[in-house]
């Protein structure tokens, strides 16, 4: 409990050219990530990631903001603001693409997700006296859940 | 699980201070605000806050012994925060699995396709 920070890695066999298309073209994204992909590829590109839950037939969109992109070494994102909201530390995480080249065509694909501990979470004073904005926190809050895949309610 | 209960536990959990005072009661089992502020960098004024935070979220109940309050522990709920970082982690694991498996057949293919020309 002592670091929110999630990192993990995995070795592919494939020279990162293709694993950096595969992380970075929407239609690839779309089968590993989101269910519809949209996305600018550039530092300051803005996308929309879309998850579409089949039992209930309701859409979930998040929208994605890219920060870095050197290919094919190192793409990031941030994402969990609301839309119509500009990503900023404190209401959205950071997803880190590190990719390097391993012997005999292989890529070290890592995955750091970072900034769980920067978000402006509800000070529990600020959620006692401020009834009306308690329920858009946990809005705000719950939405995060979804999208990180915290199972909710 | 009662309603909103998932936003209290991240909300607890997500401060860097709060989690210190925590793993500081999962180490020692339990303990006083007083003992806690010992090993910590703040005042017990602010322990006190974060324990007041934690014990919303249920993730540690007190109890009086005599003049004292003693904060413990709630192992389950503790499981539960524990568990859900390790989803956020298993949800990379499944995602890094579909890249592999989407790289590495678009590179098969592409060595059969050079094969053939």
């Amino acid at each position: 409990m002592s670091d929110l920070t999630i990192q993990r890695e995995i070795v592919i066999d494939a020279p990162t050219e293709i694993v950096w298309r595969t992380i970075t073209e929407p239609d690839q994204i779309a089968q590993w990530f989101a269910d519809r992909v949209e996305l600018d590829l550039r530092p300051g590109g803005n996308g929309t990631f879309v998850f579409e839950d089949r039992a209930t037939a309701q859409a979930t969109t998040a929208p994605i903001v890219v920060e870095t992109v050197e290919a094919p070494h190192r793409f990031t994102f941030r994402w969990g603001h609301s839309e119509g909201e500009p990503a900023n530390v404190g209401n959205s995480v950071r997803v880190e693409f590190t990719l390097s080249a391993e012997s005999g065509e292989r890529t070290r694909l890592r995955v750091v997700e970072t900034g769980l501990d920067d978000v402006e979470w509800p000070d529990d004073e600020k959620a006692r006296y401020a009834e009306d904005h308690r329920h858009g926190w946990s809005v705000h809050v719950g939405r995060l859940g979804d999208l990180l895949g915290t199972p909710t309610g | 699980m009662r309603a909103g209960a998932d936003d209290e536990l991240w909300s607890a959990i997500a401060d860097p201070s709060r989690r210190r005072v925590l793993d500081l009661l999962v180490r020692n089992g339990a303990g006083t605000a007083s003992v806690l502020a010992q090993d910590v960098p703040f005042t017990r004024q602010a322990v006190i806050k974060h324990l007041a935070v934690l014990e919303q979220a249920g993730l540690v109940t007190r109890q009086r012994e005599g003049r004292e309050v003693r904060f413990h522990v709630e192992a389950d709920r503790l499981d539960e925060a524990t568990r859900a970082m390790a989803q956020l982690a298993n949800e990379w694991d499944r995602r890094l699995a579909g890249i592999k498996r989407l790289a590495e057949t678009a590179h098969r293919e592409a060595k059969s396709r050079d094969r053939r020309h």
